[in-house]
């Protein structure tokens, strides 16, 4: 899923100085499961945005509104009796969201609540840790399942680098080698002999470098 | 010989060959590196220009190559993947060889969260290997990293890349030589050796490989000023091993730098002794190029052959 983290308030409260009334709009999708965006978040954060403007006496109407997921305008398309009279759209999605309404919206002032972090999964709860840095070209099958694009620190293909040491890597005593990881995981399955294969550079234009990507399922298609 | 470069002769006569490093400073004057290479032309076949070492801004390899060139200094080009992509690489590789460069040492690169810009972007594009693999392609097979073919001139580098007997997994670090190796490295660096007796072990897995029959390894020696120094260096930098007696000896010496220097003189001359497979010395005196000269002629590898 999709990690993000709420920015700090006062971050939030100076996008929306000037307004008087906000829709905040919650994503039940990801960041409900990370907890940085979902009814409880949006609650609370709307709350402390009142507060805050209560105590600089000039006093924020808040609506607040959770769509089932704002990566898909069906879904944005049910905010529409709120935005109408409000002066500014927090949204509390990843960045996908916030676009989506800006987008449908485009005379309104929306601004972001998070900051996107990455895709990951939890490691405990309240804890999670980035994954899969979407390169678009698979590379799990040679690495012991374990992702060397996001994984290592200099996403290094033919590693470890000369900075692992006693299982961590160079930027952090905290930090996991990968390469240490895919080591271990390929001795112990016994292949071994497939990191002594010669990976060549990745095409990165199946990556972010190529512009913005686009999926394609045409059997799926309606017109 | 397969290029022009010094390093190349003497490592293929078969003799010790000695490389040192010179690091570029923290601006925009290249005198400093003239000095040091005046100080090092008769005692070393070549000499490491660092590419912004510990991700710290300097001059650039390149330029400093130029600046020690001047002074009859052979420069090996060190050429990190963590400032340019691809296309920069290859440009600056072209770059390097018009100016005379023949030497090119191909390495990861230190994590820019060290440096003095720690909020930059890491590139990464190629990594090491790939990239000893990609430049002795640009020369023998006379084609771009693409694929594309050089129609000319193609650069012709005598292609090194470093190898670390002390970082983790100990077992895999013989394996990653031999693939630098497979991957057309000719020359390859070790880190700085401060526990002997891993090294030799990292030797000995080398030699049961044959792969200093193909490959010419330098050692990596690094004289040390200061116990503190040492101490630093094993407990903080990633990779690197100080044994405690080392440390103990420089503490308990009356003039630790004299007794630093007496140290490298000693691993030099163990290793020639001792260690089959090693081909030369690299002598790394960070900020303290003036004593490679002793160090050099203590050992008996003064003077340099004369390969021209
Ligand atoms: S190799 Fe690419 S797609 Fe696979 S996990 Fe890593 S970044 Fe994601």
């Amino acid at each position: 899923m999709i990690i993000a983290q709420q920015k700090s308030i006062q971050d939030i409260a100076s996008m929306i100085e000037d307004c008087n009334k906000v829709l905040l709009v919650g994503c039940a999708g990801c960041v409900t499961v990370c907890l940085a965006g979902g009814e409880k978040e949006t609650e609370v954060l709307a709350a402390s945005l009142r507060i805050k403007r209560r105590l600089e006496n000039k006093p924020l109407e808040t609506v607040t509104f959770v769509a089932t997921r704002q990566c898909d305008p069906e879904y944005i398309e049910t905010l529409e009796s709120y935005v109408k009279d409000v002066d500014a759209v927090i949204s509390l999605a990843c960045g996908v969201g916030v676009q989506y309404v800006a987008e449908r919206f485009s005379d309104k002032w929306v601004v972001p609540a998070l900051n996107t972090n990455f895709i990951g999964g939890s490691l405990n709860h309240g804890e999670w840790e980035e994954r899969c840095g979407l390169c678009g070209d698979c590379v799990l099958h040679r690495t012991g399942g374990i992702c060397p694009i996001i994984r290592c620190s200099k996403s290094i293909l033919n590693g470890p680098c000369g900075g692992s040491q006693y299982g961590k890597c160079e930027i952090s005593k905290d930090m996991d080698c990968a390469w240490q990881l895919i080591y271990d995981r390929m001795k112990a399955l016994g292949k071994l002999d497939k990191l002594m294969e010669y990976q060549p550079p990745k095409d990165w234009s199946k990556s972010r470098d190529g512009g913005p990507r686009r999926a394609v399922r045409e059997d799926v298609m309606i017109d | 010989m397969k290029t022009e470069s010094k390093l190349e002769k003497v490592l293929n006569s078969g003799k010790f060959a000695v490389t040192a490093e010179i690091g570029p400073p923290k601006h925009a004057s290249g005198d400093g590196m003239k000095h040091h290479a005046d100080m090092l032309v008769d005692y070393v076949d070549a000499a490491n220009i660092t590419d912004s070492q510990t991700a710290i801004v300097r001059i650039s390899s390149i330029a400093g190559g130029v600046h020690i060139k001047e002074k009859g200094v052979e420069p090996i080009v060190q050429m990190t993947c963590r400032d340019r992509n691809r296309i920069a690489m290859q440009a600056d590789i072209l770059g390097a060889y018009s100016l005379g460069m023949r030497n090119l040492l191909c390495l990861s690169g230190d994590h820019q969260k060290f440096g003095n810009h720690p909020t930059s972007k890491n590139v990464y594009d190629v990594d090491s290997m790939q990239l000893i693999h990609l430049v002795r392609r640009m020369r023998d097979e006379k084609l771009f990293f693409s694929g594309e073919e050089i129609k000319e001139n193609e650069p012709r580098f005598f292609v090194g890349a470093v190898a670390n007997p002390f970082a983790d997994p100990f077992e895999f670090r013989v394996d990653r030589l031999e693939k630098k190796v497979e991957a057309g490295a000719e020359f390859i660096q070790t880190q700085c050796i401060f526990d002997m007796e891993r090294f030799e072990r990292f030797m000995e897995m080398v030699r049961e490989r044959g792969i200093d029959e193909r490959v010419h390894i330098l050692a990596g020696i690094t004289p040390m000023k200061s116990w503190r120094a040492a101490k630093y260096i094993g407990n903080n930098v990633s990779g690197m091993i100080v044994p405690d007696a080392l440390v103990q000896r420089l503490k308990n010496a009356e003039d630790p730098k004299r007794e630093g220097i007496e140290m490298a003189i000693e691993q030099i001359n163990y290793i020639k002794e001792n260690v089959k497979g090693v081909h030369g010395f690299h002598v790394m005196a960070i900020a303290w190029e003036e004593v490679v000269p002793e160090i050099v002629e203590r050992c008996g590898l003064y003077p340099r052959p004369n390969v021209d």
